[in-house]
Parts: C-alpha cells; structure tokens; sequence
C-alpha cells in the first residue's frame, strides 16, 4: 500500500506548475475572460509541445506512454492556474472518448494526431438540461450523415472535430465529426466561465464516422465520464488550493481594528474549514486516480466520491474567498470571482452535483448488495 | 501509488486473517454497546489473548512487547480487526500516548518492564493533562509538584480523564515553577495511581454514563526516576504525546457511518427502506465523502509516517470532521425513526439504540482531546501558517496571569 505519488511524478507536476506559474498569469487568463480571444492559443501551443496532451496515449499511438496518474498530476496544475486551453475537451473527453470506443485502425489513426496536437477535439453529447438519457437523443445518423443539435458543448466553438453521441437506427453510438465541413455550423454561447467557453453546434447531414468499436454504449459512456470526474477533481482542488492562497495572503496582509484581519477567528476557522473540505477532497481524488490508473472495480464509486467531494470543496473555497476580501472580493478587479466562475463551470460539466451524488448511493448500495 | 497489498503484505493479512477467524468474535446482526464494565473486561481479555499471538502494539519493537511492523501493517491489522466485534481501540490512550512517551524518555529497565505490560494491558495507563481551569488552554494547569528529596509531592486535580478508575499508571503533566511564564514551568511524569494520595471520582455525564473521571492529588508521591524528560520541559514532552496521539487515534474515531449505512438500508418508512428517498440519498452521499475522505486522509498520512515522517498537524481535520459528523448522522438517524426515534430502549430502538446513545454522548467527542474549535485554531496556525491568537498572558510569570473564578 502506498498513497502517494512517485517522486517523478512530483516532479511532473513541479515542472507543470512553474512552467504555469510563470506563463499562464490571471492577467493572462483574463485576456480569454475578457473576451479577446476565445481560448490562448499559444498557451495551447506550448502545452501542445510540452507533451501533455499526449501523456495517457501509448507510444505505439503516438503518446508519451505515461499514465492517468501523470495526467492527474498535470491537471491539479492545469486547475489552479485557470488555464484557458481546451484541454478538458480535447484530452479527457475526446481523446478518452476515442480511446475507448474507436477500433485499432482509427486509434492509430487519430490518437497520434491528438496526441500531436494537429487538431482539438470536443465531445458534443448534451441536447437539454439533466441527464443524458440514451433513449431520448435526437440527434440522429443516416447513411453516414449526421444531424440534429448539440448543446453546452465545451470548447465546441473553436474545436476541429467532436465526437458527437447519436442514435443510428435507433441505436446510440459515437461519431466522428470535421466541424470544418459542410452540414456543420455553430454557435458560441455565453458561458458562466468564459475561459471555459461553450457552444451550440448545428448539424444538417455533416459527414460522420461512427466510432467502430462502441459496444454498450451506456457502459462507454459512464467509464468515460468516471474518468473524466477523476481528472477534473484534480483540476479542481488545484483551484481549491489557489483560492485558499489567495484569501490567506490578503487577509495576512491587510488590518482591520489594529490587527491583522487572518488574525481573528471568525477569519481562520473560515480557511480551517476550506483546508479541511480541500483536504478530504484530495484525499477522494487521490483514490479515484489510483482506481483509474488501475483500471480497478473501485473506479465507479471512487469516481463519483471524488466528483461530489471535489464540486462542494471548490464551491465552498471560492465562494469563501470572496467573503474573506470583503467588498474588493465582489470587484471585477480582484481575481476571486475566477475561482468562483470556474468553480461552478467545472461542477456543470458532466452533469451536477444531484446527479452525481445519486450515481454515489446506487453505486453504493450496488457494492454493499455483491 | 498502490492501493493494493504488496506480496509481503498480502501475506500478513492473510495470517491476521486466518487467526482472526478461531480467535475474534463475529459481528452481530443487531450490533450495539454492552455495558461499561463489562466492555472493559472483554478489552482486557482480548488484548490479552492479542499480545499472546504477538499482534499487540504492531509498531512497537519487540523488545517492548511490540510485533516490529511498519504503520502500514497496523493499518492491515486494524482492518481485518474491524470485521470481527472486537474493541481495537480500547486501550489507546495508554498505548497511543502515554507508551510513545515512555519509549521516548523511560529509562531502558523502565521501558523493558513496564512497556510489555502494556501492550498487552496487564497494566492501564490513562493521561492527565486536563483541569477543571485548564481545558482549551492545557497550559495553564496548576496541579502542583514539589521537589522533596528524591520525590516530588502533587497537589490538584485533574479531570476528563478517561479510564483513570482502572489504571495502574499515568502520565502526568504538572507546575514546578510558576515564576517563569506558562509554558516553561511545566514538567511530566508518571505517577502510580494506585498509592493512597490519588483518589478518582468518576463524573456523571449529561448521557448518564461515567467513561471520564476527576482525579484528586493529596500529597501523592511521584520518585524522580519517574521523570519524563527535564524539569521545565514539560510542554515539549506534552507536544510529543499530543502528536503522537494523532497516530493513535486515526482510523479509531467514530463518524457514524457504517451504522447509518446499515440503517437506512432496514429502516422502513410506509413500507420502503429509508434508502429509497431522494432526500436521503443526498444526506448518504455527502456523508460518504466525508468517511471517504477521512479514511483516504488517514492512510495518506500513514503512508508518510511509513517513508519515515511525523504526522503533521494536518491530521486534526479527521477528528474535527468525524466529531461532527457522529454528531449529526446520530440527530438524522433519530429523525428518520420520527415518534420512535425517542424511545431508548435497548430492545426495541435499532441496533441496541445506538443512535440514541451517540445523539447524547457525541457532543462529548467534540470537546474530548480538542474542542472543534481548538482544531480548527491548530489548522489555522500551525497548518496555514495564519497569525497566532493575540495571548493576554504572553510574557507573564505563571503567578501572575489572572485567573478569573478558576482557582
């Protein structure tokens, strides 16, 4: 038993923080906040060339050959630097989907070319609120052409390919989008975090290709979103920590009554209480990495444990945070409401915290009843 | 990382297993708490029964009648234990605390006799630390020890202490100086509890039950071979002991969980389990992450005490955490039986009225070794490295920090 990482993939994760640290700023993040661009693209180009989209595909596929454990690493580092790129969309959702539901052919095909970072892609899913029900999507394919209207889709706006859920003779599946082609039009859509920006995409008989090896799909869907919980739980306690920073050097530096405002209870137990929620959300994360990683039985509920602890850490830190800066906090000035924005975004995508805390219990019980 | 046995330590479990199976008693259906003295008696006998296999104290050398595993096997251990109705936790004061300090200043005939007796609880041992005047503030104890000879003479009272009815020794903070400012006027020792200068009253909790004592000190006698560490160096000491306990008491507390978890699933309402409601789904949920988390937090901790580390003061967070949760899963677990949720009775409420005995004995976890507030303070400082309470008595001699109505 062990339950920490390897030195080397601290030190992964060293390099990842400083490289971030210093290249991606909040005065950098809020060039795409601002709306100036929709996602840093030479942001993306450098972590493109660092090999991080590329660390949980194979060698033999083009990737480094690491593992989920060094994505993790990676992603702590990628969530508490806010970092604008369309990393969630391109690599935990399309790349895994692609992983897990195209055939060898088209994995040697396109993992490469994700791993290279030649194309972004996205996963379009989400027609309406709730959760994605497999029985009720309109999203339809005929003869290899795709149509119907996808929503919320993360980075769908300026992505090159989605992998697009639809039914084909009343059968769902996986397909293969070029957003570039004809039959394709899209939409930004004003988002809470427009760092992580989400669009509307519209497709008239867009040229798709089905996903060869999607068996159960409702099987494919809940592993991919299992690892993709895990992943951003590590984006989101990096936030929890950046946020719990921020109150702590403000609060440390600034007086009120003659005294050091961190310096009153009222002030420490407050951060306590966001370490000890960030805390046991670490610790969930840390075992949903290691249940992902080892492709372990356990994946399921650790995924949904590390999901629900991570959305109510997050939550909890940013909005503290703000409270803790008082007036300034609320100031379009201050960096706060990023961690606020991106708190709620991250705890949007893949559906909310209910849903998630009701997979929770039937997992659960489900364990309990084996 | 691995959460997975290595070879070696599969092995052990699997020996612990085995053993545990002719020697443990299972689990009941029904579950629930026996009643105090005879709790105690089972403890005595299973720690025994536990010492006699070479399980007692895994982490302790064996000369000191420990079993000479790393933490990682006491976690296994505690795990496999934890399946049987057997009380693993029972004497950790004594081995937590009060065997740690021992180990680290007892001199080697000291330990060589007294540390074996220990660990198979032949001899109880209880710490006393805190006084009706110093609760939160354990440093401003005034227990008076006085240097006679070769023998310090105590005079005071200490309180909360739990088990002092059945030990043998304890491990005792007390003022030998109070010219000097708080924290350096103090000294630890252990002391015989069974000389006629100790007398123990057990204190009548607000749940009826009497698992704490006040202990009175009337010219008892302590020789200075019992010294544990310098004179003034009690704090450190203390510090140490404290930490320890951290060890100690991880994966001990109770959150509440594993009963809440078998209660939703056999208490019906209108001819359902519990569990079917969407209202305490949410609560299950959320109280999971938290049991989760603890005990994710705790074996993260462990795995760093194993490479060789101390546990930081990071680990407050699981009794902070756990002392509220017991606490309010107790409440909901009440609410859900509705009218029923008040009767007491061992017979009728479910298992054995657990939940009505925690609703009235977990407001006491949240004071006991740190109130919610004192952890949430050694987070703030020592943790996130946030300012120190500002101290009226900062610089002061002992003597002369006041004392309000404490005397």
């Amino acid at each position: 038993m062990n339950f920490d990482f390897s030195e080397d993939q601290k030190f992964i994760q060293e390099q990842a923080r400083n490289f971030l640290s210093s290249e991606c700023t909040t005065a950098r993040v809020r060039q795409t906040l601002e709306g100036e661009q929709a996602y840093d693209q030479p942001l993306w180009q450098q972590i493109v060339e660092l090999g991080w989209p590329a660390t949980a595909i194979a060698e033999d596929q083009g990737g480094l050959g690491l593992g989920y454990l060094e994505l993790c690493v990676i992603a702590e580092e990628l969530g508490r630097a806010l970092a604008p790129v369309p990393f969630i969309a391109s690599v935990y959702l399309a790349t895994e989907a692609i992983k897990l539901g195209a055939d060898k052919a088209q994995q040697d095909s396109w993992l490469p070319q994700l791993a290279a970072g030649e194309w972004i892609g996205c996963l379009a899913a989400q027609e309406k609120p709730g959760a994605l029900k497999l029985g009720q999507l309109a999203t339809t394919v005929t003869a290899g052409k795709l149509s119907g209207k996808k929503t919320a889709v993360l980075h769908g706006a300026i992505a090159d390919k989605a992998v697009v859920l639809a039914t084909e003779n009343d059968q769902p599946g996986l397909y293969l989008v070029d957003l570039s082609a004809s039959g394709v039009s899209r939409k930004s859509l004003t988002s809470i975090d427009p760092t992580l920006p989400l669009a509307e995409l519209n497709f008239d008989g867009a040229a798709a290709e089905k996903l060869a090896d999607c068996k159960d799909i409702q099987t494919l869907l809940d592993t991919l979103y299992d690892r993709a919980a895990v992943l951003l739980a590590f984006e989101q306690i990096g936030g929890c920590d950046a946020a719990l920073a921020m109150g702590k050097e403000y609060t440390v530096g600034r007086y009120a009554f003659g005294r050091q405002v961190a310096s009153f209870q009222a002030i420490k137990h407050k951060f306590a209480d966001m370490f000890v929620a960030t805390e046991l959300a670490r610790s969930n994360a840390y075992y949903g990495a290691w249940a992902l990683s080892a492709d372990d039985a356990e994946l399921p509920l650790a995924a949904a444990t590390a999901r629900v602890s991570a959305i109510d850490a997050y939550y909890q830190c940013s909005k503290e945070n703000i409270q803790a800066h008082g007036g300034m906090g609320f100031t379009w000035e201050f960096d706060c409401h990023l961690y606020y924005r991106r708190a709620q975004a991250l705890s949007l995508i893949l559906g909310g915290n209910p849903q998630w805390k009701e997979l929770l219990v039937e997992r659960l019980l489900r364990i309990k009843a084996a | 990382m691995d959460f997975k046995d290595t070879p070696e330590q599969a092995e052990f479990r699997k020996e612990v297993q085995a053993w545990l199976k002719t020697n443990a008693t299972a689990k009941t259906k029904d579950g629930g708490r026996t009643s105090q003295e005879e709790a105690y008696e089972r403890a005595k006998a299973w720690y025994q029964k536990v010492y006699d296999a070479g399980y007692a104290c895994p982490t302790w050398p064996k000369e000191y009648g420990g079993a000479g595993l790393t933490q990682i096997h006491k976690v296994i251990w505690s795990q496999e234990v934890a399946k049987y109705d057997e009380p693993d936790g029972y004497f950790v004061i004594g081995q937590g605390n009060c065997g740690p300090a021992l180990m680290h200043f007892a001199s080697e005939e000291q330990k060589t006799t007294l540390l074996p007796r220990m660990a198979s609880a032949e001899d109880v041992w209880c710490q006393l630390f805190s006084e009706p005047s110093a609760g939160s503030d354990v440093a401003g104890l005034r227990t008076k020890a006085e240097l006679k000879g070769d023998k310090w003479i105590v005079n005071g009272q200490k309180i909360w202490t739990s088990g002092a009815q059945h030990s043998d020794y304890g491990v005792i903070l007390c003022r030998t100086d109070t010219e000097v400012s708080k924290y350096r006027g103090m000294t630890m020792f252990f002391i015989d509890m069974k000389q006629p200068g100790v007398d123990v009253q057990p204190i009548k909790q607000m749940d009826g039950g009497s698992h704490f004592n006040e202990v009175f000190f009337n010219n008892a006698e302590i020789p200075d071979s019992q010294r544990l560490g310098e004179v003034g160096g009690g704090w450190g000491a203390a510090l140490l002991v404290l930490m320890n306990e951290r060890l100690a008491i991880s994966g001990v507390q109770p959150d509440g969980f594993p009963e809440f978890f078998e209660l939703v699933q056999t208490l019906e309402l209108d001819g359902e389990p519990v569990v079917n409601n969407p209202v305490v789904r949410d609560r299950l949920a959320i109280w999971y992450t938290q049991h989760a988390g603890i005990k994710a937090s705790t074996n993260r901790m462990l795995t760093a005490v194993a490479k060789g580390g101390m546990p930081g003061a990071e680990a407050a967070l699981g009794k902070l955490v756990g002392a509220v949760m017991n606490q309010d899963i107790a409440n909901y677990a009440l609410q859900l039986m509705a009218d029923t949720g008040a009767i007491c009775d061992d017979a009728l409420a479910p298992q054995k009225a657990h939940f009505q005995k925690s609703v009235l004995f977990a407001p006491g976890i949240r004071l006991a070794g740190g109130t919610d507030e004192v952890m949430r303070n050694i987070i703030a400082e020592q943790v996130l490295g946030l300012p120190q309470e500002p101290r009226a008595d900062k610089g002061m001699a002992f003597k002369d920090i006041p004392s309000g109505n404490q005397h």
